[in-house]
């Protein structure tokens, strides 16, 4: 291996791999059992964190940085002056090895610049994952991004080796993709969603009657959206987030707060600040969607088509919806104590335990761990003590932020301009 | 009066356990339960040596098992935190376990039951870490080797995990602090003592006990860790809070900070 070489290309090609955010290792559950090299737990393992707080777990590169396509958000697109290269596939494979036999990894995400054609690309990010299960006996991680477009067959091949497939739409609305990819079209990221969700629907069910039924993406499929590159509400990103994990029974959708990397007109201009609080509040919606009961019409519509920066959705929800409560935490069911601001999923499940032997007051949870700064204005107990009064919406809004620092106070004031 | 007897161990968990089955079998009312390398004697009470007996600790690890899961596991956990003194919060734990009729034996409110829970966690935690920032050298027997100086002695709770994952390659994971460490030799886990002369955290001096393809390949590590950063996303609070900076001096990729 020639080491100087090898050290240039993986210095541009992970450059240009890190914007993709969707690089969890968890989800899989590939057991060593073949006296070979690796696992993949469940749980996932985050092995060090990048300067900004992320979870490296997985070796995250692209195959190469070449690329026929002009996408304006992407610093790979073929009109951008940048250094290029290319991993030969046997590269990516021992690069992975290594890097996981000296317990740096979880395994490995491979994405790619697009070079001669879909299929083309498509046929080596395969090739590199049959060798490292076929070849190296290798039991870690997997994550290939599709190229969109691929065709079926391949998409199909991809399954057998990848524990999670993904293919990053990137732009949440049609009418976006038109201007900011133009080269591309949305079938060609439905497709080959469509393909991997079928296959996975069937090797599910064969696997109920074959016990031997090799896996197919076990982590099942994930994809990405771009937030604040084409000018889209908090309600057009949700509400095709909602599709795709709908009708293609996406395990993870990711927001990426777009990071200005080229100057182009169609975009914000580079030194934008990158919308990181924005980022956070549509990952507490996806949230609020995925476990706590709330459909995406209550949270955003028509009249409120954008979220609250300064308070979490879930608050912001209940200040338009004061008529819910406040709820009884000793007498409500689960669905309504989960819309408790202040009170999480798992303290749900505390109160439900807790109240069956006593009457729980103010002091049983706050121990339990609710955030009594927020609940306390939605809620009443065993106390005579009830916090809201007649208080309207503002007025409880502004007792709330006058008392709480949230992670992201500080960066309030300056994140304000971007979103007005 | 009662005399009361400091019970003294060798310090191992086996040894431990068997001291606690002589308290409950013997009915001693026991003083204090010591290692052998650091007892004192008590004024007012006598202390008598305990043998480990594999077969009595089981008893009591079964003992303990069959009243709750959870229990057996906090109890070795907050054993492997070497606290000073936690042999007998552990035996008041135990104790109290023993004497509940119904194995869920949570009741955090009791301030023993809280304090093992916590320790438990705490050597938890340092567990799932050591899992992620053991970063083996390649030397050139062959052998992938890592130091480690965990603040809680861990080798015993991450040996299944490694021997899972590195089924077809021979490791080494050595405690520093501890001074010994669990080697695989592609059939088994087998506790190693050594006194090692030269410890490898990430100098960037080579030394030969590695192969030259070794520091390559940290290298490339350490560069692309490097590639990963995105600058108008830096948080150096949030970054020192998941990779605390005592674990730096082991980790490849922090090569220039230490
Ligand atoms: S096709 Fe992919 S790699 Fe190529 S420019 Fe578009 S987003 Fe970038």
């Amino acid at each position: 291996m020639n080491f100087d070489r090898i050290r240039d290309k993986l210095n541009i090609l992970a450059d240009a791999a890190k914007y993709d955010v969707s690089c969890a290792s968890s989800g899989s559950n590939r057991t060593n059992s073949n006296k070979g090299l690796g696992n993949a737990s469940k749980m996932g393992i985050c092995h060090t964190y990048t300067a900004d707080g992320r979870c490296v777990s997985l070796l995250k590169i692209l195959l190469t940085n070449h690329c026929i396509f002009d996408c304006a958000y992407c610093v790979t697109r073929k009109s951008n002056d940048v250094p290029r290269a290319a991993f030969k596939v046997q590269e990516v494979v021992d690069l992975t090895i290594n890097f996981y036999r000296r317990n740096y990894i979880e395994g490995l995400f491979l994405s790619s610049g697009i070079f001669k054609s879909a299929d083309h690309t498509m046929e080596r990010l395969v090739a590199v994952a049959k060798k490292l299960r076929e070849e190296e006996n290798f039991n870690g991680y997997i994550h290939l991004k599709s190229i969109p477009g691929a065709s079926d067959e391949l998409m199909y091949e991809a399954g057998l080796y990848a524990d999670r497939l993904s293919v990053n739409i990137e732009v949440p609305t049609i009418s976006g993709l038109k201007l900011l990819a133009p080269d591309k079209k949305h079938e060609d990221f439905t497709k080959p969603m469509e393909k991997v969700k079928n296959e996975i629907v069937r090797y599910k069910s064969e696997r109920k009657i074959i016990k031997s039924t090799p896996k197919y993406a076990p982590a099942g499929q994930s994809t990405q959206m771009i937030v604040g590159a084409s000018g889209e509400s908090d309600k057009d990103i949700m509400y095709s987030a909602t599709y795709y994990y709908k009708k293609y029974h996406m395990k993870r959708v990711y927001y990426s707060g777009y990071v200005p990397v080229t100057q182009d007109s169609r975009l914000p201009s580079i030194g934008s600040e990158v919308p990181m609080l924005r980022e956070n509040r549509l990952y507490q919606t996806d949230w609020l969607l995925r476990f706590y009961g709330f459909s995406i019409g209550e949270i955003l519509n028509k009249q409120h088509p954008n979220l609250d920066m300064d308070v979490d959705p879930k608050l912001s929800w209940a200040l338009r919806n004061l008529h819910y409560f406040p709820v009884d935490v000793n007498t409500a069911d689960k669905r309504l104590l989960a819309r408790i601001p202040g009170i999480g999923m798992q303290s749900v499940s505390k109160i439900i335990k807790a109240r069956k032997f006593r009457k729980l007051n103010w002091d049983h949870l706050k121990k339990i761990g609710v955030a009594l700064n927020r609940a306390q204005y939605f809620m009443v107990c065993e106390s005579r003590d009830w916090e809201r009064r007649d208080l309207d919406a503002d007025k409880i809004k502004g007792m709330i932020l006058k008392n709480s620092k949230g992670k992201f106070r500080n960066q309030y004031s300056t994140q304000l301009s971007l979103f007005n | 009066m009662n005399t009361s007897t400091t019970l003294v161990y060798d310090g191992s968990f086996n040894g431990f356990l068997t001291a606690v089955f002589v308290a409950f079998d013997e009915k001693i009312n026991v003083a204090d339960i010591q290692k052998n390398n650091q007892t004192q004697s008590g004024l007012f009470s006598d202390s008598e040596t305990v043998f480990t007996h594999v077969e009595k600790a089981k008893r009591v690890w079964n003992g303990i098992r069959n009243k709750s899961n959870n229990a057996i596991s906090s109890v070795y956990f907050a054993f492997l935190s070497e606290t000073e003194g936690v042999e007998m919060m552990l035996y008041s734990y135990i104790q109290k376990l023993m004497r509940t009729k119904n194995g869920k034996y949570l009741d955090y409110s009791d301030p023993t039951v809280l304090h093992i829970a916590q320790l438990a966690k705490k050597v938890g935690r340092e567990k799932h870490r050591m899992e992620a920032f053991v970063r083996f050298q390649l030397t050139k027997d062959d052998i992938y080797f890592a130091n480690i100086e965990p603040d809680f002695d861990v080798l015993p709770l991450i040996s299944k995990h490694f021997r899972d994952r590195y089924a077809d390659q021979k490791w080494l994971i050595y405690d520093v602090k501890r001074k010994y460490g669990i080697y695989y030799n592609l059939d088994h886990v087998e506790m190693v003592s050594l006194n090692l002369k030269d410890i490898h955290h990430n100098k960037t001096i080579k030394s030969d006990a590695f192969t030259t393809e070794e520091y390559e390949y940290q290298t490339l590590w350490n560069n692309y860790f490097k590639s990963t950063n995105i600058a108008s996303r830096i948080n150096p609070k949030l970054h020192t809070q998941h990779v605390p900076k005592r674990y730096w001096k082991y980790l490849s990729e922090k090569k220039e900070a230490v």
